[in-house]
């Protein structure tokens, strides 16, 4: 017998029949899976918010979860809304991609220079912890109140995270491919980007939602204190309730940055699934 | 080390290359004096037990690592296969294959081709679209050949390929390396690195005996049988016989 057919054959019961494609019916059962549980977590905390106004507690200054939404209605068919959530995004994805660029470019240098590493390895990671309202200060000394002292806090904050995640991304790299790309003749440049860098991107991404994170914590301190004027950012709606102690409104601000955060951490999530579908890892 | 000079006869030389890890009271000696050449187009198996330093070995002829003393020449381009395959995660199996073809820059309007031939090689024509983990074990490693191809070798490394696989996959592996290495239209050189002592005699022109701790040759053996050979046929199980008995020998020298 052959044994190039018996190979053939082989290969064909090694890789089985595959699995059998779904049908639409089991696509809605499946987003109905995945939603279910998000609607009732939902549900119990209007619940429990609900108990907490009956029970009195604060009652002058905590409105009920009702008066909270229907303020956040009136405040979305108002313009001003939409502006301010259109200028606040506009800065986090501004200073986001900006510490992404810095952050990457640092992290590479660091991950594969060992001189680099060991001069500021550890600064990185000590940059990382240091509060965002630390660098409010320097930020408008340097700059004044406007954007670029916002971006720079933003970017003092997100681009160590973005350098760090990088860098464990180069760590975890298996040993035996970059073997596999040296032996191939993989070199500098070429080794770098077709092997150290996909071979980082798992974790890296991992590490770019977290980077996000500290984006945003950045942002809304920065807002807070950094007040530009003309641009009515969510730091402004924020600083326009606290002086008229208007709770209602600024639950609903917060409702607002609690809605963008889920919305970006599933953007995250699909990205997430995508790379680990890719390597086979689900 | 030299890779230019074709006019010597040997593909691969080791001339009293030694190998030490570490310094002082705590160095490890993984190799010892070894000395060995390997004629063009010849299929040399290096068998030995555990700490015969045989990947030691395959590091340095590969230029991945540099004797403490002695010489390695090899004449021509290696590649290097592992007991993992070793492929990126991240590329399909023709992406990993064109990859070693980018490497050594190979035009990209050729790539293609190419790479669908050492697919085809490989009996993986239509598997080209797949990515690592879909594909089985010993398909895999095929992949792995199959890139380790691209790379033009003259010399291919190989590092205890098959000892990962079932023992169904791994007999037809030999059959398609015996196949494969007829197929590529030149000689090509091969080191195989195994502590299967019948997939030793199944497959090498010659196997080569290390002793362990520090690793040193201390026999060879021609096989002078006839190919295709099948690794169950008596031939081979006498001479394996022969050499396991040496082989152990050797390893419970250790235990004394």
């Amino acid at each position: 017998m052959a044994s190039d057919t018996t190979l053939a054959g082989l290969d064909a019961l090694d890789l089985g029949d595959g699995a059998p494609g779904g049908g639409a019916r089991d696509r809605v059962a499946r987003i109905a899976h995945v939603v279910w549980p998000k609607v009732a977590a939902v549900a119990l905390a209007w619940v429990i918010w609900e108990i907490i106004h009956l029970t009195g507690w604060k009652h002058y200054v905590l409105p009920g979860p009702g008066v909270t939404l229907s303020n956040l209605w009136g405040q979305a068919r108002t313009g001003l809304l939409w502006h301010a959530i259109g200028d606040t995004m506009e800065r986090a994805v501004l200073g986001y991609a900006l510490a992404l660029v810095i952050g990457t470019v640092v992290g590479l240098l660091v991950a594969r220079v060992p001189l680099l590493r060991t001069a500021v390895g550890s600064l990185i990671t000590g940059l990382q912890t240091m509060p965002s309202a630390a660098w409010i200060p320097f930020a408008i000394i340097l700059f004044g109140l406007n954007t670029s002292a916002i971006l720079f806090i933003i970017v003092m904050a997100a681009a160590p995270a973005v350098a760090n995640a990088l860098i464990a991304g180069v760590d975890y790299t298996p040993p035996l491919l970059l073997k596999a790309g040296k032996v191939m003749g993989l070199r500098g440049l070429s080794l770098t980007g077709y092997l150290i860098l996909p071979a980082a991107l798992p974790t890296f991404v991992a590490g770019l939602k977290q980077a996000w994170a500290f984006t945003w914590h950045a942002l809304l301190t920065a807002e807070l204190l950094v007040l530009v004027a003309g641009q009515p950012s969510i730091g402004v709606l924020f600083q326009a309730d606290q002086d008229q102690t208007d709770m209602a409104s600024t639950i609903a601000v917060m409702i607002v940055i609690l809605v963008l955060g889920v919305l970006v951490d599933a953007a995250f999530g699909v990205a997430n699934k995508a790379i680990r579908k890719r390597w086979g890892l689900t | 080390m030299s890779t230019t000079a074709v006019t010597e006869t040997a593909a691969v030389t080791l001339a009293g290359v030694s190998k030490v890890y570490g310094r002082g009271g705590t160095a490890v000696r993984a190799l010892d004096q070894v000395t060995l050449a390997t004629a063009p187009g010849e299929f040399t198996c290096l068998i030995g037990a555990s700490g015969c330093g045989k990947s030691t070995l395959l590091s340095l002829a590969a230029g991945l690592d540099r004797p403490t003393s002695g010489d390695i020449t090899v004449n021509g381009r290696v590649a290097l296969m592992f007991q993992e395959p070793g492929l990126f995660p991240w590329l399909t199996a023709a992406g990993n294959v064109a990859l070693a073809l980018r490497a050594r820059k190979v035009p990209r309007s050729e790539r293609k081709a190419r790479t669908r031939e050492l697919l085809d090689a490989v009996q993986l024509g239509g598997f080209g679209a797949k990515r690592p983990h879909e594909l089985s074990g010993g398909m895999r490693q095929r992949v792995a050949l199959a890139r380790a191809l691209a790379q033009d070798a003259d010399v291919l490394l190989m590092d205890e390929p098959f000892g990962a696989l079932d023992a169904m996959t791994r007999d037809l592996l030999h059959d398609e390396l015996d196949r494969v290495r007829e197929r590529v239209g030149k000689r090509l050189t091969v080191l195989f690195v195994t502590h299967n002592v019948r997939e030793a005699v199944r497959l090498g022109d010659r196997v080569v005996l290390l002793s362990s701790r520090p690793g040193r040759v201390i026999a060879e053996y021609p096989v002078p049988l006839a190919r295709p050979r099948r690794i169950d046929s008596a031939p081979v199980a006498e001479l394996a016989s022969v050499i396991t008995d040496r082989l152990r020998e050797e390893v419970s020298r250790h235990g004394q």
